[in-house]
C-alpha cells in the first residue's frame, strides 16, 4: 500500500504539500518528487487510498460515543485526525510526526508544531482531494480548494455539527456520515452543497431572511432589468484580434475604461505597470497610461445609426443603449477626434 | 436597609473623617447626577450611607441577565427606577441555537413594576419574551409611558403594537428591531390617536407588512419632535420623499424601498428633499439601491456619521462615488457585494471611520469565492487608522494580513472577524490563524470584545489569555485542541465577563478550571463541546451561587450538549422548561 503522494504543493515551493494515506511513507516520496506519477495514480484510484486510510483510523478510534459510526464514515483524514471533539489528542504516530516536520516548512520551531502540521495535513488532505476532482488544476489550487478544503474538512473534522434541519435535536451522529458520503461521491461534479451547520456563520435570522430575497431582486432590478448581457466588439487598432465586453458590468465610463485598459494592456509592448508592479517594461508605462486618456489612442464607439462617435459625451445610460461596438483608435488615425479628445482628457483628469 | 441609619457601629477609620461632613440630601444630589450604571455600582459598595444615597437616587436599571436577579429584589432595593433595560437570553439564540420557549419572560417583570414602578417611561428590552397580552398590559399599567425599545425579542405580534400605539398617550419612542414576531398587518400605525404628536423616535424598519401611508405622512407631520425615523421596505422612494419634505428636521433616517420607480420630476424632488434635510446624521435601509439612484443621497451626505448599506447589495462602484461624499463617516455598515475595490475606497475617502461592519451577501454560498478577503480589510486599516470596532465577514485571511491591520489600527476595542468556513486555515500559508489573533491581543491592549475563527490551535487561547487584559467578552466557534486552551482564557483573562462557546473540544478540566472565575462574569455558554453532566454537577455542587443549566439534545449519554453558566443572586429559575435541566 504505497500511499500516493500528491506532489503539487511541491511544485508551489512551499508549505502546501497534500498527503493521502498513512503516514509511513510521506517523507520519503516528498522528498523524492516523485510528483508527477504519483499525481497520476492518485487522480485514478485516490478513493481507494482514502478508504485505506480510514480504516487504519477507525482502527486506532478510541472514542467513546458514536465508535463504529465514525468508523464507517468516508472520511478525509490521516490516521489520527479526529474530530478533536471528542478528546483524543491528534494521534501519535511517531512516524507521521516525524515525517510532517520535514515536509513542512514550519516556523522556528514551536511546541505546537505537531499539532499544526497535523491540522494542516488534514486540510491537506481535503484540498489533495478536491483537486484529484477537479484535475489538477494548478493555478487555481489554493483559492479554490482552499474554500472546498473549508466544507469537507468542516462536516468530516468537527465534532458532527447539528446539521440544519426540521429538528435540531435529531440524533446527530447519522447525519454528518451521510453528508460526507454525499460529499465524497458528488466531489467529481459540483462540490457536493455543502450542510449547513445551525447558527454558522453567525447572522441573525432577520438579515438571512432579508437579504436572501434582496438578492434574488438584485438580479433583476440592478440597471439589467432582467435584460440579458450586453455584449459588444471591441477592437484595438494593431491588435490580432477583437474582445467582447459586456456593457452591463459596469456603471460609469471609468470602469469601462479600466476593464478596456487591462483587457489590452498585453497588446502593447511590455506589462501594464500603472499600478505601482516594479519590475516591469517601463518603456511602455506612459504609452499605457495615456490609453484612453489622450495621446496614443482613442476610444470610440459606433452608434445606432453607424457613426463613429467619441465615447464620454452622452450620459452612461444612454450610451449602453447607442452603442454597438468599440473602436480603440490610434491617435493619429483620430486625427479630427483627437485634440478634442486629448482636451477632454485633460479637463477630466 | 434602613434609609435613616447614619453611623454604622463598626466605623472603619476613613469614615469619621467624611461621614460628619456629608448630609445625605448633599449626596443625594450629586449622587443623582452619576448616570453610568457602572460607576453606580461602585459607588454602592463604598459605605452604607453611599449605598443607601445611590439606591435613592438611581433611576435608570441596567440588567445584563434578567435570570441573574430577581423583580423583588430589585424593587426592595431601588424604589425610583423610571427606565429599565432588560436583557434575556444567552446570545447564541440569535442563531438559532437555544430551543423556542426557553424563557426570559417580560411579563413577571411587568407585575412588579406596575405595583412598584408606576410611573415607569422607559423599557429597553434585548432577546426576551414579550406577548401581546404583556404590551396591552405595559400599554394600560403605566400612563407616563415614553419608550419602548424591542430587539431581537419574539412572542408578540403587530397586534401588540397597536395596543402600544392607542394607550400610550406620551409615547415617545417606538423601537422595533429584528425580532421573531407575526407581521399581521400594518393597522398599527393608524392606532395613535389624532392628537397624538408626541413622537420623536419611530423605527419600524423591520417590520413586513404594509402600513396606511397616510396615517404614516399625518403623523410625521404631526410630530414636530421627530428625529429619528425608519421605515421599511414597503415605503416607495416617492412615499419617502412625501415624509422627508414634512420631517426635515431628521436626523436619522432609515429609508424604505430604493427600486428605481420615478419620473424625472420625482427624482428632482427627491434630491430636494434630501439636501434640506441639514441635520441627517445616519441613514439606513435602502433596500435594493442601486447605483441609479444612489446619487439622490449625495446632498445629505455632507454631515453624515453612519451609514447603514447592509441591506443594499450595490458594487464597488457607486459605493466608492458615494463614499466620496460622505468624509465625517464614523460608522459604516456594507454587505460584502462591494468587495475589496469598494473597501479600498472606504481607506481613500472616510478617514474618520471608527467602526465598519461587512455581512455576506451570500452566507450559505460555498461554490463561488466572492465576497470580500484580507486584502479589503488591509486597505481600510491603511486609510482608517481610528477603527476601533470591526465586525468582518470573509472567506479568506491570512495572519500576515491580520498582523498588518492592527499594526495599522492599534486601538481596536471590538475584534469580531468571521472566516466564514469553520476551521479554515491561512489561505496562503496554510498554518492556523493563531498568530493573526495572537497579533491583535498583542497590539490592541484596549480589546474589550473578541470573536475568533479560522484553524486555531490552543496557542490561540495562551495568546489570549496572556495579553488581552481587557477583554470583556469572548465568542469562539469551532476552534481549540484541548482543554488548555479555555484554561489560558479563563485564568488569564482577569476581566473576562462573557464566554460563549460552541463546537469546540474543551471539556470538564476545561469548565471546572473556571470554578473561581465564574462569580465574577456574567455568564458562560458552552454547546457541542466535550462537557458532561457530570461535569456540570461538580460545578454546581462546588459553586452554589451560579445557576448551572443545561438542555439536551434527544439522546441519553451524558453529554452536556448546551450548558449556560450564569451568577444569580435570586437562586433558579422557576420557571425553566423541562428541556432545561438546572443542575
Amino acid at each position: 500500500m504505497s500511499p500516493p503522494l500528491l506532489g503539487v504543493g511541491e511544485e508551489e515551493g512551499q508549505s502546501n504539500v497534500t498527503l493521502l494515506g498513512s503516514s509511513s511513507s510521506l517523507g520519503s516520496i516528498c522528498q523524492k518528487g516523485l510528483a508527477l506519477k504519483e499525481r497520476n495514480y492518485m487522480g485514478l484510484s485516490d478513493c481507494s487510498s482514502v478508504d485505506s486510510c480510514n480504516i487504519s483510523t477507525s482502527s486506532e478510534d478510541n472514542n467513546g460515543v458514536g465508535l463504529n459510526l465514525k468508523a464507517t464514515e468516508l472520511r478525509l483524514g490521516l490516521p489520527g485526525s479526529q474530530s478533536p471533539e471528542r478528546g483524543t489528542e491528534p494521534c501519535p504516530l511517531g512516524s507521521t510526526k516525524v515525517d510532517e516536520k520535514l515536509l513542512f516548512p514550519l516556523h522556528p520551531a514551536k511546541d505546537t508544531a505537531f499539532s499544526v502540521s497535523q491540522k494542516t495535513i488534514v486540510t491537506g488532505n481535503k484540498r489533495g482531494f478536491s483537486d484529484a476532482m477537479d484535475g489538477f488544476s494548478e493555478g487555481k489550487f489554493l483559492s479554490n480548494s482552499g474554500v472546498k478544503a473549508g466544507d469537507a474538512k468542516e462536516t468530516s473534522r468537527v465534532q458532527p455539527p447539528k446539521l440544519k434541519d426540521a429538528n435540531t435535536q435529531g440524533t446527530v451522529l447519522e447525519k454528518p456520515s451521510a453528508v460526507n458520503e454525499a460529499s465524497n461521491r458528488a466531489g467529481s461534479g459540483a462540490p457536493a452543497t455543502k450542510a449547513q451547520v445551525v447558527g454558522w456563520p453567525p447572522i441573525r435570522s432577520f438579515r438571512k431572511n432579508t437579504l436572501a430575497s434582496a438578492s434574488k431582486n438584485n438580479e433583476e432590478v440592478d440597471g439589467k432589468a432582467g435584460s440579458p448581457a450586453l455584449f459588444i466588439k471591441v477592437s484595438m487598432d494593431g491588435a490580432p484580434y477583437l474582445r467582447k465586453v459586456d456593457l452591463r458590468n459596469y456603471s460609469a465610463y471609468q470602469e469601462l475604461s479600466s476593464a478596456l485598459e487591462k483587457m489590452f494592456s498585453c497588446f502593447t509592448i511590455g506589462q501594464y505597470g500603472s499600478h505601482g508592479a516594479p519590475g516591469k517594461e517601463m518603456l511602455s508605462e506612459s504609452k499605457l497610461k495615456d490609453l484612453l486618456h489622450g495621446s496614443e489612442y482613442v476610444l470610440t464607439y459606433e452608434d445606432k445609426d453607424g457613426d463613429w462617435m467619441l465615447v464620454g459625451d452622452v450620459p452612461w445610460e444612454m450610451f449602453i443603449d447607442t452603442c454597438k461596438r468599440l473602436r480603440i483608435m490610434k491617435g493619429s488615425d483620430a486625427i479630427g477626434l483627437a485634440p478634442r479628445a486629448m482636451e477632454k482628457c485633460r479637463s477630466r483628469n | 436597609m434602613n434609609p435613616t441609619l447614619k453611623k454604622p457601629r463598626e466605623s472603619v477609620n476613613l469614615s469619621e473623617l467624611t461621614q460628619s461632613t456629608f448630609p445625605d440630601e448633599v449626596l443625594e444630589k450629586v449622587l443623582s447626577l452619576v448616570q453610568s450604571h457602572k460607576d453606580r455600582n461602585s459607588a454602592s459598595l463604598v459605605c452604607k450611607d453611599w449605598y443607601n444615597a445611590e439606591r435613592w437616587t438611581r433611576t435608570k436599571l441596567f440588567i445584563g441577565n434578567c435570570y441573574s436577579v430577581s423583580p423583588e429584589i430589585v424593587a426592595r432595593r431601588f424604589p425610583k427606577i423610571k427606565s429599565v433595560t432588560l436583557k434575556g437570553k444567552p446570545r447564541f439564540s440569535d442563531f438559532n441555537l437555544v430551543p423556542e420557549n426557553w424563557g426570559a419572560d417580560i411579563q413577571a417583570w411587568l407585575d412588579v413594576f406596575a405595583k412598584v414602578y408606576p410611573f415607569l417611561e422607559e423599557l429597553r428590552l434585548k432577546r426576551m419574551a414579550v406577548s401581546d397580552e404583556s404590551l396591552e398590559f405595559l400599554a394600560k399599567s403605566f400612563h407616563g409611558f415614553k419608550v419602548l425599545s424591542l430587539l431581537s425579542c419574539d412572542g408578540f405580534s403587530t397586534d401588540g403594537i397597536s395596543s402600544i400605539a392607542a394607550h400610550c398617550k406620551s409615547l415617545t419612542e417606538l423601537d422595533i428591531q429584528e425580532n421573531g414576531m407575526d407581521d399581521i398587518s400594518g393597522s398599527w400605525l393608524s392606532c395613535f390617536p389624532d392628537d397624538f404628536a408626541s413622537l420623536e423616535v419611530l423605527n419600524f424598519a423591520s417590520l413586513n407588512s404594509e402600513i396606511s401611508i397616510d396615517a404614516l405622512e399625518r403623523l410625521v407631520s404631526r410630530c414636530k419632535s421627530l428625529r429619528v425615523l425608519k421605515v421599511n421596505r414597503n415605503v416607495t422612494l416617492s412615499q419617502l420623499q412625501r415624509l422627508l419634505v414634512r420631517a426635515p428636521q431628521l436626523i436619522e433616517l432609515g429609508t424604505g424601498c430604493f427600486l428605481p420607480d420615478l419620473t424625472s420630476r420625482q427624482y428632482a424632488e427627491l434630491e430636494s428633499a434630501f439636501s434640506n434635510c441639514k441635520n441627517l446624521h445616519t441613514i439606513s435601509g435602502l433596500w435594493e439601491a442601486t447605483y441609479r439612484y444612489l446619487p439622490v443621497l449625495y446632498a445629505a451626505c455632507a454631515s453624515l456619521t453612519f451609514l447603514n448599506l447592509s441591506y443594499a447589495t450595490i458594487r464597488s462602484g457607486e459605493f466608492s462615488k458615494l463614499l466620496t461624499h460622505c468624509p465625517s463617516l464614523r460608522r459604516l455598515w456594507v454587505l460584502d457585494t462591494v468587495k475589496d475595490e469598494g473597501l479600498e475606497a472606504v481607506g481613500t475617502s472616510c478617514p474618520l471611520l471608527e467602526e465598519l461592519r461587512v455581512f455576506p451577501a451570500d452566507p450559505f454560498e460555498e461554490d463561488i469565492v466572492h465576497g470580500v478577503t484580507e486584502s479589503g480589510f488591509v486597505a481600510v486599516s491603511a486609510g482608517c487608522p481610528k477603527l476601533q470596532y470591526v465586525l468582518y465577514f470573509c472567506r479568506q485571511m491570512t495572519n500576515a494580513a491580520v498582523a498588518t491591520i492592527v499594526r495599522n489600527c492599534p486601538d481596536f476595542t471590538h475584534f469580531r472577524l468571521c472566516i466564514m468556513n469553520p476551521g479554515q486555515p491561512d489561505y496562503m500559508t496554510n498554518e492556523p490563524m493563531d498568530e493573526a489573533f495572537g497579533a491583535v491581543v498583542k497590539t490592541c491592549k484596549k480589546l474589550q470584545r473578541l470573536s475568533v475563527s479560522g484553524l486555531l490551535t490552543d496557542l490561540t487561547f495562551e495568546y489570549i489569555g496572556r495579553y488581552a487584559k481587557n477583554l470583556e467578552t469572548l465568542s469562539v466557534a469551532f476552534a481549540g485542541r484541548s482543554d488548555w486552551g479555555m484554561q489560558c482564557v479563563l485564568e488569564g483573562c482577569s476581566k473576562l465577563r462573557k464566554l460563549e462557546i460552541r463546537d469546540c473540544p474543551f471539556g470538564n478540566a476545561a469548565l471546572l478550571s473556571g470554578l473561581e472565575k465564574y462569580e465574577s462574569m456574567r455568564c458562560l455558554w458552552m454547546s457541542a463541546c466535550s462537557v458532561t453532566m457530570n461535569g456540570c454537577r461538580l460545578l454546581a455542587q462546588e459553586r452554589p451561587r451560579l445557576n448551572v443549566e443545561v438542555i439536551k439534545d434527544e439522546n441519553s449519554d451524558d453529554s452536556a450538549d448546551k450548558l449556560y453558566v450564569y451568577r444569580s443572586v435570586a437562586g433558579p429559575r422557576r420557571d425553566a422548561p423541562p428541556f432545561v435541566v438546572t443542575l
